[in-house]
């Protein structure tokens, strides 16, 4: 399990790092969101993996809470800050008419 | 007595000469206010003075930065004492002098306060009892000296010199700095007085040829010793009183202050002697060499200044106990002398209106008064008998003697005094000779000069009857002083010496003697000398220095547009790089061997873990396909719920599912916004740099996930675990954390919560965009906007949505749920609305305003935070009880939920500003398509 985990997170960073890396301001969005689920996975399991044994209290063993809380706040701010990137990105294409993220496509060539 | 109100005070006078400006007080008043200050701070000297002369050290202390080993700590002692009375006392007399240099049109506010400023960091370098406080000063006084040189910001020398003077002096206060804080790391302590008393320690330490290196540096810097001497002659710029006070009794002293401040520390070693003796000679000779042939009567003393700070370097270089007097000695005549000859040059310069000593000649005619005073100044720094400038030089002579550290070679020391001593007088007989004889003035600007007004003679009659007073009965008048900082800088008993004016017939004396014939001689050769030195390739240290200074900006400026070409692409890049980088590096595969024992897996979940590798895979590869993207990506998004429910998750696997409904719906809107295409940005070279940094980095990312999750680990959550039910009141503790422990924290997430959506809803105001009016490959959009099936469904979906929200919210104290999770359900109900029936078919059944429900959420968490304070609790600590409801029977109410109200509320507020107003672009898209 541990393993897949693992798979999954690196699967998960290496697929938003190179979408970031992209010129264009859609898929820079698409990989901000993979590397978030990226980013939370990694806090979450930093409390370990554990079958059953959800945080609450009076109902047997229980896993690490810490992280969880920290995870469920980060994904919400995660949300807030993926739409305040779409804005912008749809602000910047309203203000330079074009959707790349460096402002100006032509210049420089290809990029 | 207070040592740090006393230094504090130039500073708060700082602020008077400005407002009395800005009051439009007549120019006496304005030099008055400036003066003020001082004044006051000089009387309050007297009180510890008189301590000080006691033998005793007087200090104070206020604790600043204590986890530093910075405090503001205070300390004066007998050397402190005299450069307080130096800065003080030659500071006021400048400001008098400047009432009537500056003419009436000048900016006379901003330059006292610029004064005083200086006057304050000088002040708070000589009483500092803490190492990195007198680096602290020690960076004023560049920084105050740097506004002063540069105060005729109009002419381009004035900047120039400015600069250069900063510069150089700057970096060499890096360099101090540095030496400090290795003397910090030797001692243990920033302690002035600790450091003082390990000396020993210091010179025994392994670092003790670098602490010396690099505190001698900020030291041959600031005191414009051979090599870094060449910024002084340019910061002649500056007003002359500036000159006065800066350039004689001041700033440039600050460097040799600190070779008697720390010569109890770092001198007596070989090192030190071959250092300080060698620079302080080349000092001496070479600027007594070059003052002889400057044709600017400020620039003579420029040099003048440079030799005999070299002068003063040297004898603190022998490592003697009396020649260390001494230079303590040439310290305080030098500052009379040479600050009285500045002044007397300010006044030539302002009544002829030229420095050019070509053209001033024959002045004696004109002003004899000044002459007079400039005339025994002059002969003080010729070293003439009777005048203080000869019983230093004396003694410098003789300790020139006494040295034998060179071996046979010792008699190039007396050699090189006796030297610097003929030129030392030629350039004396010549700013006498040349400026006030020679024949008649050629061609003033202002014709004929006469004598200045009145008060502007005072300060240089206070300095020139303190050169004789000094000169002719040295005994009353400076002896009780320089055995104080003598002993202070000693560090211990003083040697045994006298001050007089007659010693007999000895070495010295011929010394003396040979000195004032050969620099009368050699003057009286000037013409074949100048002549000489006209051949020589003339060096301009401006050029150079600006010269280098461009180069530099030049190739900064190269580097910087390499780096920073203006590509956010490239930042990203470059980023990542980094953090690849430190994976690579960081990552062994030693600490992926964990001990911690292997979950099973299971044939569901490999199966659920392959999906999401494919889709993130889908979405990486597809995502110009948009909308397959979009739902490859909340596939991924599900898997990652799944993968929450699984291991012990649930509310996180609640929150992601319901997070994962808003995200696709925003992809959605931002979709129909950007362009149809994305284009083929990226060249194969390009692909291939970003798979490998993805690989890395993400290959990297999992092995650390892997190496944490099979180690061992410590938590600190026991706490929470123990503590939820009897503190918190609930049994969830992921919420009770949420909305009790670390309430805090929560409250600081949902305003950052709350900006976000301000922030989108300031970025989405005049906005104007042109979305697409078809897909990529030409089809229109569909006509049916809100179809029928989905507006049945969606209608009566929305109580029962409500519903379990509230369900959701009741429950989550104790169960998963809780507002964060509440609210998204909230929201994407009422988005659901949205979607199904359009933005005008809600907005007339509800109001579209978020803002409020997002500031009520918000002053609710924060009121429910502050009621604990009327309990006499801190902020945000929760309280609950359980009622008995009639039909729903025992229930607990805490004080907790309120807060998940308000958490509720902003989520809901923000969630929707954010993208009811996103939604709402398209309406005004359709008008404009549709006008």
């Amino acid at each position: 399990m541990e393993a897949m985990v693992a798979i999954m997170i690196a699967v998960l960073v290496g697929t938003g790092v190179y979408l970031v890396l992209r010129a264009r301001t859609f898929p820079v969005i698409l990989g901000i969101t993979l590397l978030s689920y990226g980013v939370n996975l990694f806090v979450f399991i930093s409390g370990r993996l554990a079958l059953d044994q959800a945080p609450i209290v009076g109902r047997g063993p229980a896993t690490d809470p810490l992280p969880q809380a920290l995870v469920l706040t980060a994904i919400v701010i995660g949300f807030a800050m993926t739409a305040f990137l779409v804005v912008l990105a749809l602000r910047g294409q309203g203000e330079t008419g074009t959707d790349h993220v460096d402002g100006d496509a032509d210049e420089g060539g290809q990029r | 007595m207070n040592l740090a109100i006393l230094v504090l005070l130039p500073f708060l006078g700082a602020a008077l000469p400005p407002l009395a400006e800005r009051l439009r007080a007549p120019r006496t008043a304005l030099a008055l206010s400036a003066a003020l200050m001082p004044a006051l701070a000089l009387a309050l000297l007297i009180g510890p003075a008189g301590q000080v002369f006691e033998g005793r050290t007087v200090q104070d202390a206020l604790s600043w930065m204590p986890s530093l080993g910075l405090t503001l700590a205070f300390r004066l002692d007998g050397l402190a004492l005299l450069f307080a009375l130096l800065v003080l006392g030659i500071g006021l007399l400048v400001i008098l002098y400047a009432r009537y240099y500056l003419s009436a049109n000048e900016k006379a506010g901003r330059f006292y306060a610029f004064l005083l400023l200086f006057m304050g960091a000088m002040l708070g370098v000589v009483t500092s009892d803490n190492l990195l406080l007198l680096v602290l000063f020690w960076e004023l006084t560049s920084l105050s000296s740097f506004l002063l040189i540069g105060f005729w910001s109009h002419q381009s020398a004035a900047r120039k010199g400015a600069r250069m003077a900063l510069t150089v002096t700057g970096m060499g206060g890096l360099a101090l700095l540095a030496g400090v804080l290795l003397i910090g790391q030797v001692v243990g302590s920033y302690s002035l007085d600790q450091a003082l008393a390990s000396g020993d320690l210091i010179r025994a330490s392994g670092l003790y040829p670098l602490i010396l290196v690099l505190v001698l540096l900020g030291i041959f810097t600031k005191s414009a010793q051979f090599p870094f001497h060449f910024w002084l002659p340019h910061a002649m710029a500056a007003p002359t009183p500036v000159s006065a006070y800066l350039h004689s009794a001041t700033m440039v002293k600050a460097g040799v202050f600190l070779l008697a401040r720390f010569y109890p520390m770092l001198a007596g070693t070989d090192l030190w002697f071959d250092l300080v003796t060698l620079a302080g000679m080349a000092t001496l000779l070479w600027g007594a060499a070059a003052a002889l042939f400057q044709h600017d009567l400020k620039g003579l003393l420029a040099y003048s200044t440079i030799s005999h700070l070299g002068l003063i370097t040297l004898l603190f270089g022998l490592n003697t106990e009396l020649a260390a007097v001494a230079a303590v000695f040439h310290i305080i005549n030098h500052a009379t002398f040479k600050a009285s000859l500045f002044m007397a040059a300010g006044i030539i310069d302002h009544e002829t209106g030229t420095r050019d000593m070509r053209r001033i000649n024959g002045l004696w005619k004109y002003m004899p008064y000044t002459a007079v005073l400039a005339m025994v100044a002059s002969a003080a720094m010729a070293g003439v008998p009777l005048l203080n400038g000869f019983l230093s030089k004396e003694m410098f002579f003789a300790e020139t003697l006494q040295s034998s550290r060179l071996g046979a070679m010792s008699w190039v020391l007396p050699l090189g005094a006796t030297l610097g001593g003929v030129f030392s007088v030629a350039y004396s007989a010549r700013f006498i000779h040349d400026v006030f004889f020679n024949g008649e003035p050629v061609n003033l600007p202002k014709f004929p000069p006469h004598e200045p007004p009145r008060y502007m003679k005072v300060p240089v009659e206070i300095l020139v009857a303190l050169c004789v007073a000094v000169g002719v009965l040295p005994a009353i008048t400076v002896s009780g002083l320089l055995a104080v900082a003598g002993s202070a800088t000693l560090g211990g008993e003083l040697p045994e010496y006298h001050l007089s004016i007659w010693h007999g017939f000895n070495v010295p004396l011929l010394m003396s003697v040979v000195a004032l014939v050969g620099g009368v001689a050699v003057y009286s050769l000037r013409r074949w000398l100048f002549a000489q030195y006209d051949r020589l390739p003339a060096i301009n240290a401006n050029l150079i220095f600006e010269g280098r200074v461009q180069a530099l900006a030049r190739a900064a400026t190269a580097l910087g547009n390499t780096l920073r070409n203006g590509s956010l692409q490239s930042y990203a890049a470059w980023l990542l790089a980094l953090v690849a980088l430190v994976l690579l590096v960081h990552l062994s595969p030693a600490a992926i061997d964990g001990t911690r024992g292997l979950l099973p897996l299971d044939g569901v979940a490999l199966l659920a873990g392959a999906m999401l590798v494919v889709a993130a895979l889908i979405t990486a590869v597809l995502h110009r396909h948009r909308v397959t993207a979009i739902m490859s990506v909340s596939v991924v998004g599900l898997v990652v719920s799944l993968t929450f429910v699984r291991l012990s998750a649930p509310d996180l696997a609640l929150t992601q599912l319901s997070v994962e409904v808003v995200t696709v719906l925003l992809l959605m809107l931002a979709m129909y916004f950007l362009p149809v295409r994305t284009r083929m940005e990226s060249g194969a070279l390009r692909v291939s740099r970003d798979l490998l940094l993805s690989v890395v980095i993400g290959g990297g990312v999992g092995l650390m996930a892997f190496a944490m999750m099979t180690s061992d680990f410590q938590t600190i959550s026991g706490y929470f675990l123990d503590n939820a039910k009897p503190g918190g009141g609930g049994t969830n503790v992921v919420n009770v954390i949420l909305v009790d422990f670390r309430g805090f924290d929560t409250f600081g997430e949902i305003t950052v919560l709350g900006i976000a959506a301000m922030g989108i809803y300031a970025l989405l105001r005049d906005l104007d965009l042109l979305s697409a009016r078809s897909d990529s490959v030409g089809r229109p959009w569909a006509r049916d906007a809100h179809p029928l099936v989905l507006v049945t469904i969606s209608r009566p979906l929305l109580p029962l949505a409500l519903l379990i929200s509230v369900y959701i919210f009741l429950r989550g104290h104790n169960l998963p749920g809780g507002g964060f999770i509440a609210g998204l359900i909230t929201s994407v109900a009422l988005l659901l609305q949205y979607v199904a029936s359009g933005v005008e078919w809600v907005h007339r059944r509800m109001p579209g305003d978020y803002h409020p429900v997002v500031a009520v959420g918000l002053l609710l968490a924060g009121v429910t935070g502050l009621g604990s304070w009327f309990f006499g609790h801190p902020f945000l600590t929760s309280t609950f009880d359980h009622v008995h409801w009639p039909l729903v029977g025992e229930f607990e109410l805490a004080s907790a939920m309120l807060f998940d109200t308000g958490v509720f509320l902003t989520v809901v507020g923000a969630t929707l500003l954010m993208l009811a107003n996103l939604g709402k672009l398209s309406l005004l898209d359709d008008k404009k398509g549709g006008a």
